[in-house]
């Protein structure tokens, strides 16, 4: 078991693309940790720096207490999980599991009793025989979850793991993963650019862009009060409002309205009014403190609505402004709704940064 | 910023086993130094060769003299190679671009779509020919020509004509048809196959006849196939040494096409450095049928 | 059925007979004769018998050579499927700059120094290196002009090939060498095949090296020795041309169907050339 410390992490690639721009991230042993961002933000070359298939240009990093900057990835004590799961596809189900003992020189037969308790682990008792050709896609990721594990690593890595299964199966195997985790305790990161699986899945994430750490938290505090603009937008199923604003005497006024202001005393800079659409509680009566818009929108969600309101006057072009409201409550397009944010909820952005919070940039 | 989620799918591909680059390079070195050793340098040295009076045997076999360009002087003043040059022309014409394109076409359009067992005895027999080894087919053509016995001879009711004698340049063309078109009719085959069936449909819902149609829905669309396949079969059938194994050039050199006009001045007469100046002029012209090949190739994919 | 359609189907049927006839005239004599008691040039219905096969064996020089044939093919094949799979592997995978070119121009090269364009410095570079008249001789210089298409057509197959596959092997410790003997060898062994075949049928009808640089009739391999038992000593013995003849083809057709039968008719320049 083992933590992982990384120190200024820089990966240059041959043409000047700076994958990783010089990274401090500390990852706690047993934590199960997540890697997002959007494409091409370096979470991958990250993941594959940790794992040593990719060399860092500069920087360290530690897995326990050895430094393995210049360790060769077989030497690291990873299990990894690749996106396409790289099941070598002449070996059977009991040979690809088997195989990092195989390397590490287990006789047959005690390395294929370990990858029967492995595979019985993962449900995987009864498909020893067969050739990953022959399985499905779930099985084919426990399958390579079950390789990962043979060895009994000090980390695990998976390099976006559910990216290759249907939906339905994404949500049982996001579950059965979690659990596993849990149970086996071992320090786990996996790369992500879909946020809700990084939000149901990790204990603590990073979010990631051009090569650099925007934030890093649990999940509950990347959504509540992320650290910056681009956080706030790239985190939730629902995009957060967020509306140009300025500090008067009476409080904050965005979108046409005057709402309490998040973190009096901020008044000078860019200032960016953020709140989520499931933190506005809509009401079909006029309210102080509320945006107040025509319905444009009402896009169903199933057991909630997302309500797309329309701020502007006649005198004044508006903002468009997103509620979510509960089943029974949808407005009519057309009709004026008042949507005002929770207390507490909202939050203030001075130039792009979270301002007023409790919680800063770790 | 790089558009690549992983590295992998980009050009950064870099060292995946983890080789390096030391064990990069000894895994490339046989490879190299064959190719280098037995391609590379017999074409190099036919430079220097062929401004030699080598010979196979005498004084210059052991102590060859520079003369400079008077092989190729003399190469280019023969008349018998200005023969060959000829006959090599009738041979790539005749047999390649006009016997093995149309026939090949001909055949893959007829059977575009056709199954069944005559599709399969067709195609089989077309590529038997291709297949099987050179002097196994050259024999069976002796004998078919055969003057006093040959099949051909006793179907036509023509016994006692000598086809390898009378017309050997003939034979060896309709021969060299015969072997070949496997090739082209697979090509364009496997092109018509390319065609959007849309397109034929609406040269038959326009009421198109077969020619029109050929013309206006399917030449267009495999243009550079026939191109790249002409280019391709030109360059094969001039360097083909089969007709040798039947005609071996005669008779009177009347069927002695350059590949074998090289062999009989370099080998049969044992002028090597005469026959290294005509090897040049081969090796230059296959470089400019293989450069058109290129370009053509380069253009088919722009 | 209108009288266009009728005239087109006659057209249709009259072409295919043609051809039909014409490809299957000459390889007529070829499966009567080596039945026939009396074997004549002419092809006829044999008065079958498999006597002629004894001939074979009564000849010094046929099974000889169809051993020698063997021999070259193997001996290029196994030295082409391994340099050409290492090279392969090694310009797929690791960054050499100019790798394309490198190989286009190799491709060129190999297209265009055939060894009827190149036979006089080919048999005076074999001459000085003391190889003529020696197996290995051929098997090199086969072995070069072949080399730069079987390059290509592996490193297609490798780049094919997920790189994943040899990081994950890497991952879980394997030295390079062992990711090539437990993961890369068996992924592309469909490519190692497709070379291996390619390469002795090649090697199996290529009829000029061999004539040019052995002299030693024992050493001839068949496409060889069959021309010398048509072109010399005067009358052919036709029971021992046509079943050596038979002999011969047969390994070629058998690799082919197998070939076919297995990968469909992606051979489309492959098999041959």
């Amino acid at each position: 078991m083992a933590g992982i410390a990384l120190r200024g992490l820089t990966k240059d690639y041959p043409g000047g693309v700076r994958a990783v721009d010089g990274l401090d991230l500390d990852i706690a042993d047993g934590a199960f940790f997540a890697l997002l961002g959007p494409s091409g933000c370096g979470k991958t070359t990250l993941l594959r720096t940790v794992a040593g298939l990719e060399t860092a240009s500069a920087g360290t990093v530690r897995i326990g207490d050895a430094d393995v900057t210049r360790v060769p990835p077989g030497r690291r004590d990873v299990g990894m999980v690749f996106q396409d799961y790289a099941l070598f596809p002449h070996m059977t189900v009991a040979d690809n599991i088997a195989y990092p003992l195989r390397i590490k020189k287990v006789g047959r037969d005690e390395r294929h009793a370990a990858a029967g308790e492995v595979a019985a682990e993962l449900g995987l008792g009864t498909l020893l025989a067969r050739r990953p050709g022959e399985l499905s896609g779930g099985q084919q990721q426990r399958v390579a979850l079950a390789r990962a594990m043979a060895a009994r690593p000090k980390v695990f890595l998976l390099d976006e793991p559910l990216s290759n299964l249907d939906a339905r199966l994404r949500l049982e195997a996001r579950t059965f993963l979690k659990r596993l985790q849990r149970e086996l305790g071992v320090t786990t990161v996996f790369v992500t650019h879909d946020q809700a699986e990084a939000l149901a899945m990790a204990d603590r994430m990073a979010v990631m862009r051009d090569g650099r750490v925007e934030q890093v938290g649990t999940p509950a505090e990347v959504f509540r009060r992320p650290a910056n603009l681009f956080v706030a937008s790239f985190i939730g199923s629902t995009p957060m409002n967020l509306l140009p604003a300025r500090a008067t005497a009476e409080g904050i006024e965005a979108g046409g309205a005057v709402l309490p202001h998040p973190a009096p005393g901020v008044t000078d800079g860019e200032l960016v009014y953020g709140v989520r659409p499931e933190y506005l509680d809509g009401s079909t009566e006029p309210v102080e403190g509320a945006f107040e818009g025509r319905v444009a929108v009402v896009e169903n969600l199933g057991s909630t609505s997302l309500v797309t309101i329309d701020t502007g006057r006649s005198d004044r072009a508006g903002e468009l402004v997103h509620v979510v409201v509960g089943e029974g409550e949808e407005p009519e397009p057309g009709t004026s709704l008042w949507a005002r944010p929770r207390p507490g909820r909202a939050l203030l952005f001075r130039d792009g940064e979270l301002v007023g919070g409790r919680l800063e940039k770790t | 910023m790089a558009p690549a989620t992983s590295p992998r799918s980009s050009s950064y591909a870099d060292d995946a086993a983890g080789l390096g680059r030391g064990r990069a390079a000894a895994f490339v070195a046989p490879a190299l130094v064959l190719v280098a050793v037995f391609l590379v340098f017999p074409a190099l040295w036919t430079l220097y060769l062929g401004t030699t009076d080598y010979r196979l045997t005498g004084v210059a076999a052991s102590r060859p003299q520079f003369v400079g360009t008077d092989n190729y002087t003399t190469v280019l003043g023969d008349g018998e190679f200005h023969r060959s040059l000829w006959l090599t022309a009738q041979f790539v014409l005749g047999s390649a671009i006009v016997g093995q394109t149309v026939l090949g076409f001909a055949l893959a359009w007829t059977l575009r779509d056709r199954t069944g067992p005559l599709r399969r005895l067709v195609e089989g027999l077309v590529l038997l020919a291709w297949i099987l080894p050179g002097s196994v087919i050259a024999f069976l053509w002796i004998a078919l020509l055969d003057r006093d016995a040959g099949t051909l001879n006793a179907l036509l009711g023509t016994p006692g004509t000598a086809w390898l004698l009378d017309h050997p340049m003939a034979c060896v063309v309709v021969f060299n048809v015969w072997r070949g078109t496997a090739f082209s009719m697979m090509l364009y085959g496997a092109a018509l196959g390319n065609v959007p069936p849309s397109h034929l449909e609406t040269a038959r819902l326009a009421g198109a006849s077969t020619w029109q149609t050929l013309r206006d829905a399917v030449l267009p669309r495999i243009r550079g196939h026939v191109l790249t396949s002409l280019l391709l079969v030109s360059l094969w059938t001039f360097n083909d040494f089969t007709p040798f194994l039947i005609t071996a050039g005669g008779p009177d050199h009347r069927s002695e096409i350059l590949s074998v006009y090289v062999y009989r001045t370099a080998l049969g007469d044992g002028r090597l450095g005469f026959g290294a100046a005509v090897s040049l002029i081969m090796i230059l012209v296959n470089l400019v049928i293989a450069l058109l090949y290129l370009r053509a190739l380069r253009g088919r994919s722009a | 059925m209108t009288a266009r359609t009728l005239l087109r189907r006659i057209g249709l049927a009259t072409f295919l007979s043609a051809v039909l006839g014409f490809f299957a005239l000459p390889l007529l004599w070829l499966a009567s004769a080596p039945f026939d008691a009396s074997p004549e040039i002419t092809a006829s219905v044999p008065e079958f018998t498999l006597r002629n096969f004894r001939v074979l064996l009564d000849n010094p020089y046929a099974l000889a050579s169809l051993r020698n044939s063997a021999l070259l093919a193997a001996g290029t094949a196994a030295l082409v499927v391994t340099s050409a799979a290492l090279a392969a592997y090694a310009l797929s995978r690791v960054r050499v700059p100019g790798r394309d070119a490198l190989l286009y121009l190799l491709l060129l090269l190999s297209s265009i120094i055939t060894g009827t364009a190149a036979m006089v410095p080919v048999f005076l570079l074999a001459f000085n290196l003391h190889l003529i008249d020696s197996r290995l001789g051929v098997v090199l210089v086969l072995t070069g002009g072949l080399l730069p298409t079987a390059i290509f057509i592996l490193k297609d197959f490798t780049d094919a090939t997920p790189p994943s596959y040899e990081e994950a092997a890497r991952v879980f410790g394997a030295t390079p060498l062992q990711v090539l003997r437990h993961v890369v060898a068996p992924v592309i062994r469909p490519g190692l095949a497709t070379v291996a075949v390619w390469t002795v049928a090649q090697v199996w009808g290529d009829f000029l090296m061999p004539f040019l640089l052995l002299r030693d009739p024992d050493k001839a391999p068949a496409a060889v020795v069959m021309y010398t038992f048509y072109t010399e000593g005067g009358q052919p013995d036709l029971p021992l041309i046509s079943t050596f003849s038979l002999l011969y083809a047969l390994p070629v057709v058998a690799m082919y169907l197998l070939v076919s039968r297995r990968y469909g008719m992606r051979f489309h320049g492959g098999i041959k050339r």
